[in-house]
């Protein structure tokens, strides 16, 4: 193209993708549809902490479940005696011991009632005496506090210190296991948090397109831009939005966090996370990027998905089997964490869709970069391919215009027709 | 006009057999869609300045050809030239577009409605603006360019859409069935301005069903039925395909004199019509004369392009159009 056709010509894409960026960034941003978007994600978290309360709740009332003890009061003595100096060495490994009744000697007493009736905190009860103890529980909790009750029994009244051996104890920060684990455990909770955003997220762009063909203004724009150069614009203004809803979610969450006083909670729950592989810095930088291309490589599909689709209705429709589609992706993504240096971790990574979630966890647990630079370009170049095809279907399914009545009927409709026709002409 | 994929010329001149520049040239152009037939070897050559219009019924294969005209799709066989490049996108910013499906962003405001078309088209979006509003004063609608779409009139708004469309200045403006949807009012307004383009010596061209626009408005017209065209030229010429028409009326209801008359003459009580023989009337007014028919009324009319549509597309293509355009052929 000469330079004054160039002129003349269409925008080029980039510049064309910014014009429709900016009108849709815009649009979205200043619109009161947008207050609800940014609303809309508090409403899980709101839900997850009243879920985390309870959980808590029901936690604590595990925690403080007891053994409860129905023997003749020296008995009884002697047993929670004998918990009190156990406790201090076994730790959680033997439950807190509580008195359930003293008993009259000969008085009889029935544990299983006890455990029938469902009282709160008794998890077990232990009967008889400590040289002959009957032990009444859930079968499954009859094994684990079978050694530990034994055990009280049998120091309740033969007490003798045990010789220790002696031991010295030599704390190091980790261990190789204890890193691979930990660190699995930051590539998880990554994984989960991207999932979670792009899922939030990329949904949104399965009805960008409607707007478009609703108000018919498709025709103009693909008269004017390329459609590859739409469908980028769309996806950046989208992704640009995304961003703003993000980093205003992290705010109102870090404040929240911050009035509440609850920041050193959440620092020893961070803590409890291993440093990832790249270093914390580079990996928020890596979360970033991946995010941007798990949105570009699902927002293209779903655009592509959506602007098949005539009415909001039909993205209503569409909307499941997509959600499910993502889920299948991090389902995948997630197993191929469990086997690192596999096939299926290869594959995780080759696979488009897949790759920005295998990349975040292998920033997580591996330290080399030179395959996130092979990763991001492998990624980008599918996010362009995925906009060209998309783009392409677009073009080619939905601007045919055509003569209506001179299109070949399908099969059914020409039946029906036929049908009417001869109806019309008997009535 | 027409010609067969394989007839068409390799490569197309960008004059009209020396007699000037043409803004749009096109040979064979042939469209399918899943196996239909929709645009048949379309042969079109509009000269730059003028006001062209596409006269056909809804489903004749106009949108299509302007579509392909445009390189929205591409045909599937033949060539074409915008403003004498062959690839339509090269000269996109030197080309407006209004189609047929009229489309703003009903939240947008009519300023910047008009601004980002001409930003789709390389116009800066602060010079859009500034010329939107010009635009949308020159038009008497200033006091509609703060308001958004949604709160606009069709017509208003289909105003604004086809001010979007000129707002960079274009040299060649395409308008799929621009009148369609306006009332009266309105579509006067809408001829007004398309003279006013070409009298600045921009190419406008028009599809419409409607054959009286055409005939105000166009010095040249292509008239397409099944996806072909069996007319194109100036408008003269099509009227000219058929014989001016005759209108007698006489004294006496009938006489010897009544075998004067021309084959095709129709009989209304006193009234005769037929078409104006080749030897001319005077024969005829001869007969009649020394008959003693008594001579009330005579008038020899051109015919107009409604009667060169019927003649040109046939009688069924003519009744789908009037059918369209919710009238007779003056609507």
């Amino acid at each position: 193209m000469s330079a004054r056709s160039a002129a003349a010509g269409r925008l080029r894409l980039w510049q064309a993708a910014w014009v429709v960026a900016r009108r849709d960034f815009v649009a979205v941003l200043f619109s009161r549809a947008f207050l609800f978007f940014l609303l809309g994600p508090l409403f899980p978290v709101i839900v997850a902490a009243l879920a985390g309360g309870v959980g808590q709740q029901v936690a604590e009332e595990t925690g403080n479940a007891q053994i409860g003890i129905a023997m003749e009061t020296n008995d009884v003595d002697a047993m929670l005696a004998s918990w009190e100096r156990l406790r201090s060495r076994l730790g959680p490994a033997i439950p807190p011991m509580t008195a359930l009744k003293r008993l009259d000697p000969g008085e009889p007493f029935d544990g299983r009632k006890v455990m029938e009736e469902r009282r709160s905190n008794i998890a077990a009860v232990v009967t008889g005496t400590p040289h002959s103890i009957t032990l009444t529980a859930p079968e499954g909790r009859l094994s684990r506090l079978q050694g530990p009750v034994s055990m009280v029994a049998a120091q309740a009244y033969d007490y003798v210190p045990p010789e220790d051996p002696r031991m010295t104890l030599q704390p190091v920060s980790t261990s190789g296991a204890q890193e691979r684990s930990t660190r699995i455990k930051t590539a998880q909770s990554a994984m989960a948090m991207l999932f979670l955003l792009i899922m939030l997220l990329a949904g949104m762009v399965l009805s960008n397109l409607v707007e478009e063909k609703a108000n018919k203004i498709i025709e103009v724009l693909a008269a004017a831009i390329r459609m590859d150069a739409l469908f980028l614009g769309k996806l950046l203004a989208m992704l640009a939005v995304s961003m703003v809803g993000i980093t205003v979610w992290a705010s109102v969450i870090g404040g929240v966090i911050v009035l509440a006083g609850t920041e050193g909670q959440l620092g020893s729950q961070l803590h409890g996370l291993a440093p990832p592989g790249v270093g914390w810095p580079l990996f928020f930088v890596f979360s970033v990027v991946y995010f941007a291309m798990g949105y570009l490589l699902l927002g293209s599909i779903f655009l592509t998905i959506g602007s098949m689709a005539a009415t909001v209705r039909e993205v209503q429709t569409l909307s499941m089997p997509v959600t499910m589609m993502q889920l299948l992706v991090f389902f995948f993504a997630n197993f191929a964490l469990t086997q690192q240096g596999s096939a299926a971790e290869l594959a995780a990574i080759i696979f488009p869709l897949s790759s920005p979630y295998a990349m975040l966890a292998r920033a997580a647990t591996e330290d080399a970069l030179w395959p996130h630079a092979l990763a991001l370009a492998w990624q980008a170049s599918a996010v362009i391919v995925f906009i060209r095809v998309g783009a392409g279907l677009f073009r080619k399914r939905v601007m045919k215009s055509g003569p209506q009545a001179r299109r070949r009927p399908g099969k059914l409709r020409g039946f029906l027709t036929r049908l009417r026709t001869r109806n019309a002409a008997q009535g | 006009m027409h010609t067969e994929p394989g007839d068409r010329p390799a490569t197309l001149s960008s004059t009209d057999g020396g007699a000037g520049p043409l803004a749009i040239e096109a040979r064979g152009l042939v469209k399918r869609f899943d196996g239909t037939l929709a645009v048949d070897g379309v042969d079109l050559l509009v000269p730059e300045g003028a006001i062209y219009g596409i006269l056909g019924p809804n489903g004749a294969g106009k949108t299509t050809t302007l579509r392909m005209l445009l390189g929205i799709i591409d045909p599937d066989a033949g060539v074409r030239r915008l403003l004498g490049h062959e690839r339509p996108h090269d000269v996109s910013r030197l080309v407006g577009y209004l189609p047929e499906e009229r489309g703003l962003y009903p939240s947008m405001k009519a300023f910047e409605a008009i601004a980002f078309m001409g930003a789709l088209r390389g116009v800066p979006l602060k010079l859009g603006r500034e010329r939107a509003r010009e635009l949308l004063a020159s038009y008497g609608l200033d006091h509609a360019a703060d308001r958004q779409i949604r709160q606009l009139s069709k017509g208003m708004a289909q105003t604004v859409q086809l001010l979007g469309t000129l707002v960079h200045e274009p040299r060649l403006v395409v308008l799929d069935e621009p009148f369609s949807g306006l009332d009266a009012l309105n579509q006067g307004k809408l001829e007004g301005m398309i003279r006013a383009l070409a009298a600045k010596g921009t190419t406008v061209i028009f599809s419409t069903h409607v054959i009286a626009h055409a005939e105000r408005l166009c010095e040249q017209v292509a008239i397409i039925a099944g996806g072909k065209v069996p007319f194109a030229g100036s408008v003269d010429v099509a009227r000219d395909r058929i014989p001016p028409q005759v209108r007698l009326e006489t004294r006496a209801p009938d006489g010897p004199w009544r075998t004067a008359f021309p084959a095709d003459a129709r009989q209304e009580g006193r009234v005769w019509h037929f078409s104006l023989p080749e030897s001319g009337i005077e024969p005829l007014l001869r007969a009649l004369i020394e008959g003693d028919a008594g001579i009330v009324s005579l008038s020899i009319e051109r015919a107009g392009l409604h009667d060169a549509f019927v003649s040109i597309a046939g009688e069924a293509a003519a009744r789908a159009l009037e059918a369209e355009s919710g009238g007779g052929p003056g609507a």
